[in-house]
């Protein structure tokens, strides 16, 4: 393996871990849930199904990542 | 090995015992099809009425919800609206009050569903005289149809011939057809979390009580040669070992009742006016009272990516809780 493919595959395990990722979308569910119930603002409301769909989507992409 | 042709026993083959027709007859080879091909042929039927019944009526509804079909006017041709019925739910108080309502549903039923199932899966986890005749009544309740609770808690409730009502009037003095406890503003919203609390409590003491029976012996042991006393034994090794238990149990039952619908529209339909309108009964009325499909639909996907989403968080709480 030459030097440079040996970096690039410490910076794909350093940065591509599921653990944080995983932590980082389901923060972002749990947040637009409650953005979607709570009874304070209404714009966080309109902004709560992007929210909870980019979670979503990002929790399926990243439990695909290495442990 | 690839192909079946070696699993059976060639024609020669003898088993003491076997007469001879039924010897030839399972030493009949099968040639053909592959291991692959039989898997595939065993599996197909099951992935076509998945197809059917589960993946081809989320695609048509995600479709659906990008138009302003109203199934009253279907003669009218479908217009494709883009994001307009995402953006007509996401700005519409209505709604956002029916979600919060639901919000309200979830956390108090959960709430009690947790503390009293909690405390009954306690009092089961001790050895005691009629254990499993008490354990089976507790569990009735779960065993019982959504649709069959709603009906016969609807009787119940009655204010003229409903024995809740004489209860409550037994205990506080209050004449029993003074109140309604589905047909009034300030009660309605409280009966079906004690419905809701009733029926799924039991649920939750089963998980709390496999939580409580994984504690091994010796910790408590070890505990009683410190001398701690039960309420520190309670809070420093029984509270934290159950703890992802009633995670689960929390996040399960917190799913459940966001898409909670049959027992509350048999309870109350929503009422009294929109009182326990959850988000779930909204949609029925906007898909099947006033028709609007393409909205409906709308609001389905969103119900559909938050439950998804939850469902994510749960199942990755129940592989923490199965790594221990």
């Amino acid at each position: 393996m030459s030097g440079s493919a040996a970096i690039a595959k410490g910076v794909v395990s350093r940065w591509f871990r599921r653990g944080p990722w995983e932590t980082a979308a389901m923060t972002l569910i749990g947040g637009g849930i409650v953005m979607l119930v709570q009874p304070w603002s209404i714009d966080l409301y309109s902004y709560s199904f992007v929210t909870i769909l980019a979670g979503t989507l990002g929790y399926v992409v990243v439990s695909h990542f290495p442990e | 090995m690839d192909k079946m042709t070696t699993i059976l026993q060639p024609d020669d083959a003898t088993f003491p015992g076997m007469s001879e027709p039924a010897k030839s007859r399972t030493a009949r080879p099968v040639r053909g099809l592959s291991d692959r091909t039989i898997a595939w042929l065993f599996v197909a039927p099951t992935i076509a009425l998945l197809l059917a019944i589960n993946i081809f009526p989320l695609v048509w509804m995600i479709r659906l919800s990008f138009t302003s079909l109203n199934l009253s006017m279907s003669y009218l041709p479908l217009r494709f609206v883009g994001l307009d019925n995402f953006t007509d739910i996401l700005t519409d108080e209505d709604v956002w009050i029916r979600l919060q309502t639901t919000a309200q549903f979830v956390i108090w039923s959960v709430a009690f569903q947790v503390a009293i199932g909690f405390g009954l899966a306690l009092l089961i986890n001790r050895q005691f005289r009629g254990h499993s005749f008490w354990t089976t009544i507790i569990l009735l309740p779960m065993m019982l149809s959504p649709a069959v609770v709603g009906n016969f808690w609807t009787l119940l409730l009655q204010p003229q011939i409903g024995p809740f009502n004489y209860l409550i009037s037994l205990f506080t003095g209050v004449p029993p057809s003074s109140f309604s406890m589905t047909g009034q503003v300030s009660l309605a919203p409280w009966t079906i979390v004690l419905v809701d609390t009733w029926m799924w409590a039991p649920y939750v003491m089963l998980i709390c009580l496999a939580g409580l029976r994984s504690i091994p012996d010796y910790i408590y042991e070890a505990a009683e040669v410190d001398r701690a006393s039960a309420w520190r034994q309670f809070w420093s090794i029984t509270l934290p070992m159950t703890v992802p238990f009633l995670m689960l149990a929390v996040l399960f039952r917190a799913i459940e009742n966001f898409k909670m619908f049959d027992m509350v529209n048999l309870l109350t339909s929503g009422g009294p006016g929109s009182t326990t309108e959850l988000v779930s009964i909204t949609l029925k009325r906007a898909a099947f009272e006033k028709w609007r499909t393409g909205y409906s639909s709308a609001l389905a996907i969103i119900l559909f990516v938050t439950v998804f989403g939850a469902a994510n968080i749960y199942v990755k709480a129940l592989n923490k809780v199965k790594q221990r």
